[in-house]
């Protein structure tokens, strides 16, 4: 019964997840060609609200991402490729807008620290399971003195 | 095998101490100026107490002053409202960016609350504040007699910002200016 009334409760909430996942901004901008829109969408979805910081300029309410939507789009209908529109940004807010860093000195950490910690792991895990197999053997084996006093008890049965 | 286990300890330290600086770290918020050392971005605009009034970035430069982004909808200019008023009585020059505003409703501000600006620009769209790097209010710059963006203060500004923040760096200013 319990159970039940659980299950209904989360199928209750279900919509709820639901709709707030997909919630996002949707703006009146119309494009004369599909692929301008796409670039719209790309690149709102690329930049990072200056404000919330959290969310693409594309999914916040922010005021700024609001305005910051209309240059772009603005800038897409002049006929301005992506990368002038991203430098556009990275003039006035700086390299915090991007949500995907450019390759440089400073962001090389950032960008292969993952790895690194990655290789790290790896390379602990393979000394503890080294040593974890080297245990094991030892564990298992028996030496001299142990060997001779099993064979006493077992009488030659064997 | 006696050295292993400390490990597990030595890293939640220090990620601890991580996450404990990150959570208190004060204006974990702000995000740097890309516009420091850059000439002020280019405008014409109308004041908000003449409409007829066209103001450029030209007009303004040649001092060092100091140029504050405010909003009659913005709860955090009101509460800094007063501290620039005894600043521009002290002698100050501050100039205003009205962002994102109503011209009536930044007008009454300005004659309910008083004015310690020069002059506001009335920036309706928030295209000066973009070019500004805006992204909320207030914000006050630093610029120097050139022209130039020295110094952004992100929040208000208040007798402590103003002390350990803006002022030696606009003495400073001045000084290379005379």
């Amino acid at each position: 019964m319990l159970k039940l009334v659980g299950s209904a409760v989360c199928l209750l909430f279900l919509p709820l997840l639901i709709v707030s996942a997909s919630a996002s901004v949707i703006d009146n901008y119309q494009f004369e060609h599909p692929d301008q829109q796409a670039r719209f969408l790309q690149l709102t979805s690329e930049l990072r609200c200056p404000q919330c910081q959290n969310q693409s300029i594309a999914d916040s309410n922010a005021f700024i991402s609001e305005d910051l939507r209309r240059e772009v789009y603005r800038m897409i209908n002049e006929g301005r490729d992506d990368q002038s529109i991203i430098n556009f940004m990275l003039a006035r807010y700086g390299e915090f807008v991007l949500y995907k860093p450019r390759l440089k000195a400073e962001t090389l950490l950032l960008w292969f620290g993952p790895l690194i910690l990655f290789l790290l792991a790896l390379m602990v895990l393979g000394v503890l399971l080294k040593k974890h197999r080297h245990s094991d053997a030892e564990a298992a084996g028996l030496n001299q003195a142990q060997q001779a006093e099993l064979d006493k008890i077992l009488g030659g049965k064997q | 095998m006696k050295r292993w286990p400390l490990i597990p300890l030595v890293l939640f330290l220090v990620l601890s101490l991580l996450f404990y600086r990150a959570l208190f770290q004060e204006n974990k918020t702000d995000i740097p100026s890309a516009l420091i050392n850059k000439p002020l971005p280019e405008f014409r605009l109308s004041t908000v107490l003449n409409p007829g009034r066209i103001v450029t970035e030209k007009d303004i430069q040649g001092q060092v002053f100091l140029l504050n982004i405010w909003g009659s909808w913005c709860v955090a200019c009101r509460v800094e409202h007063p501290y620039l008023m005894e600043l521009a009585e002290q002698g100050v020059t501050i100039y205003g960016v009205n962002y994102k505003d109503g011209q009536d409703d930044a007008r009454q501000w300005l004659k309910r609350m008083d004015d310690p600006y020069v002059l506001s620009v009335a920036d309706k769209e928030g295209r000066l504040g973009i070019d500004l790097g805006v992204y909320g209010a207030p914000e006050t710059f630093l610029i120097d007699h050139e022209g130039r963006i020295r110094y952004k203060h992100i929040g208000v500004v208040d007798e402590r910002v103003w002390r350990e923040e803006l002022q030696p760096r606009y003495r400073e200013l001045q000084k290379g200016a005379g």
